[in-house]
């Protein structure tokens, strides 16, 4: 496949595939090739024994980079000194974490190891270390890799099978998926963040829109947020379908990704940039599908339901199952008020609190733990209200530290805790006891998805520390 | 990759839109290092009474009429949200062989394909009427025909299903996908030279 000729318009996922296809045959679907495979210990340890087994080679283990964030403690570090000194209690969790450190080690993988401050949150760390470069193609055994499109890179989730198959070959077998845009017009009005957006967006679209397509995000509202804001929209892509989210490079990508440690230095630099200057959609080239929204006018966002789509701005109400015209969408509205333990007709900024989460892909990251601190100077969390910070990265971790955040966490009464996905998956200690409920900065809210029984709204990381300190849902534009 | 050709199987009828991964195998089961060692995780939390091992009669895994399912007719989105391949090695363990559905979530479907997992994708309306079928007949069965892309019913009533080719073919002879693309290794080779002049930035 060779991209150097083509005269068709062309969307900049079809550019991006076209550069990345090196068979594309009748009947043989697409095969792909891999820049960057970010690896962590949930989804390598059957692959790198499949591998040994069949006696095959990680085939790019300069291009293949392991982290460790699910199922490690957040637990704060105090005498041990350090992460790795912390016994992992749980024998299966104790053997992934091992499995994961001898796997990296004898197969030459680049590899950020629990001690060192720039393992994180594999959505993390990749694109703060300049591992995520616009025009890649990145896949991780994780649903939430279409964080990294927000650099105009192809990023998505795979299964363990196909783990496998990348660490073995750098490619992987697809068939190629529609393109669809949308366009967020309008400017995001104060207290509104990229998580509100995508929150926004979600409800407007449902769980099912994306599904078999590569969304792009275009427009005004998009170009204004920088590039943590982004990563939080083309996160949250996966939950409306999306297998992957992407956002066009322009002079905020090159900015953020100057001097970081694995992007391209000096002449290479002006090269590269050069060559992803030219990474975006034709003018006149075609979406499968189009989907324009208006963002002027939208509140924050807190979800009440067992989906991200079921989602109300905070000035609203939890909805009554009667007033969905559809069968389905009422009974599946009515499971979900049964397990979240809410009246139909409560205002959103009724609704109390256990447990207040910030972290995780969508919103760990240094802006995010600046809007918290903004909100918490000087405040104290509710009475009952058990809250847990958790930075996405040693580094983020450091700078927040360097920056006195951690300070206004503690003081405010919250955990300040290591990195990891902590809360966001109840892989790992943090996990809400049944019936707990909880505002959290992470991307799902399904049934048991933090802890079984634990009722999940989904919120950003202003909402989150706001709530803290009143006890419930308020809006914080007040 | 276990070869699929055709199946017989009774039908299980799970009527629940969007049912997400974590559902299908929650977290607390991916800290095994192993392939297997998942059938007894599926569904845990709607399968067994709170905080025990006992199974709920009220959930269709547990009702005598479907023990011995090996095809699950589901709702919009099944196998959304996380992209766990344990969920299809959950439900292939279980027994199921196939998967019936008006939609599928991007990553499960893929991985379903990978595994051996037959998802067969038919419109809303017939899904609906598999549902009323299922339900009014203990024992109902179907037969799948991949060759065919076809299930027929007990009635002799005959669906079609569309299927990409390479995975049709991959299926019915249940390839070795990595050896598959290891032959290309000359392809590949001579795409990241000339790539690597085009674009030095993509590589490491």
């Amino acid at each position: 496949m060779d991209d150097r000729f083509s005269t068709q318009p062309r969307t900049l996922f079809e550019k991006i595939w076209d550069a990345h296809a090196i068979s594309e045959e009748p009947g043989q679907g697409t095969l792909l090739y891999i820049d960057r495979h970010l690896v962590h210990e949930v989804t390598t340890p059957q692959p790198f024994a499949a591998l040994k087994e069949a006696s095959r080679r990680v085939r790019h283990p300069e291009a293949t980079f392991g982290m460790v964030d699910h199922s490690i403690s957040t637990t704060p570090i105090g005498t041990y000194g350090k992460r790795s000194n912390i016994p992992v209690l749980d024998p299966a969790r104790a053997l992934q974490l091992a499995t994961m450190d001898r796997n990296a080690h004898e197969s030459g993988i680049r590899f950020f190891d629990i001690d060192d401050p720039r393992n994180g949150i594999v959505h993390i760390t990749a694109p703060e270390q300049g591992i995520t470069l616009p025009g890649m193609t990145i896949v991780c055994g994780d649903s939430h890799t279409s964080t990294h499109g927000a650099f105009g890179a192809l990023a998505f989730g795979i299964g363990t099978s196909e783990v496998e198959h990348v660490l073995a070959s750098q490619c992987l077998r697809q068939s190629r998926p529609k393109a669809m845009e949308v366009r967020i017009e309008g400017t995001l009005p104060a207290g509104c963040t990229a998580k509100d957006l995508a929150l926004f967006l979600l409800g407007q679209i449902g769980t099912n829109a994306g599904t078999g397509h590569c969304i792009e995000f275009t427009g005004s509202a998009i170009r204004a947020l920088s590039m943590e804001g982004r990563m939080t929209v083309c996160n949250m892509a996966i939950e409306g379908g999306a297998r992957a989210g992407m956002i066009a490079p322009d002079e905020t990508t090159f900015a953020y990704l100057q001097g970081r440690p694995f992007a391209p230095q000096g002449a290479a630099w002006d090269k590269a940039v050069a060559g992803w200057r030219t990474l975006r959609s034709d003018p006149d080239a075609t979406y499968d599908r189009v989907l324009i929204v208006h963002c002027d006018d939208i509140a924050p966002q807190v979800t009440w339901g067992i989906t991200p789509a079921m989602v109300a701005p905070v000035t609203g109400k939890v909805p009554d199952p009667a007033q969905f015209s559809d069968p389905k969408q009422r009974a599946a509205a009515q499971r979900a008020l049964t397990y979240m333990g809410l009246a139909a007709g409560t205002p959103i900024e009724a609704i109390t609190l256990d447990r207040v989460f910030i972290g995780s892909c969508t919103n760990g990251r240094i802006e995010d733990l600046r809007a918290a601190a903004a909100v918490l100077r000087g405040k104290k969390c509710a009475p009952g209200i058990r809250g847990m910070v958790v930075p996405g990265s040693g580094l983020i971790k450091q700078q927040a530290e360097a920056e006195g955040l951690d300070r206004i966490f503690i003081e405010a009464g919250f955990e300040w805790r290591e990195p990891g996905c902590s809360m966001c998956c109840a892989m790992n200690d943090d996990r809400l006891a049944p019936g707990e409920r909880c505002a959290s900065t992470s991307n799902r809210n399904f049934e048991g998805r933090q802890g079984k029984g634990g009722r999940t709204h989904l919120v950003s990381p202003a909402m989150a520390a706001a709530a803290a300190v009143a006890g419930h849902f308020v809006d914080i534009r007040q | 990759m276990q070869a699929f050709t055709t199946h017989h199987g009774l039908v299980m009828p799970l009527d629940r839109a969007n049912v997400d991964t974590d559902a299908i195998i929650p977290a607390q089961y991916l800290t095994s290092v192993t392939r297997t060692g998942y059938a007894e995780g599926l569904f845990t939390n709607w399968r067994y009474l709170p905080n025990t091992r006992e199974p709920d009669p009220a959930f269709v895994l547990n009702m005598p009429r479907y023990q011995g399912t090996s095809i699950l007719l589901a709702r919009e989105n099944i196998g959304c949200g996380s992209s766990r391949e344990h969920a299809p090695w959950a439900l292939f363990e279980y027994g199921f062989r196939v998967i019936i559905a008006p939609s599928f979530a991007d990553i499960f479907y893929n991985n379903c394909l990978n595994i051996g997992l037959l998802p067969i994708r038919i419109d809303t309306e017939l899904v609906g009427s598999l549902f009323v079928e299922t339900a009014a007949s203990e024992g109902y069965s179907l037969d799948i025909d991949l060759a065919e892309q076809s299930i027929t019913t007990p009635g002799g009533r005959v669906l079609n299903f569309a299927l990409d080719p390479f995975r049709k073919n991959a299926l019915l002879q249940g390839l070795d996908a990595i050896g598959m693309t290891l032959q290309q290794q000359d392809r590949i080779a001579a795409y990241e030279n000339r790539r690597k002049q085009e674009a030095p930035w993509q590589f490491a």
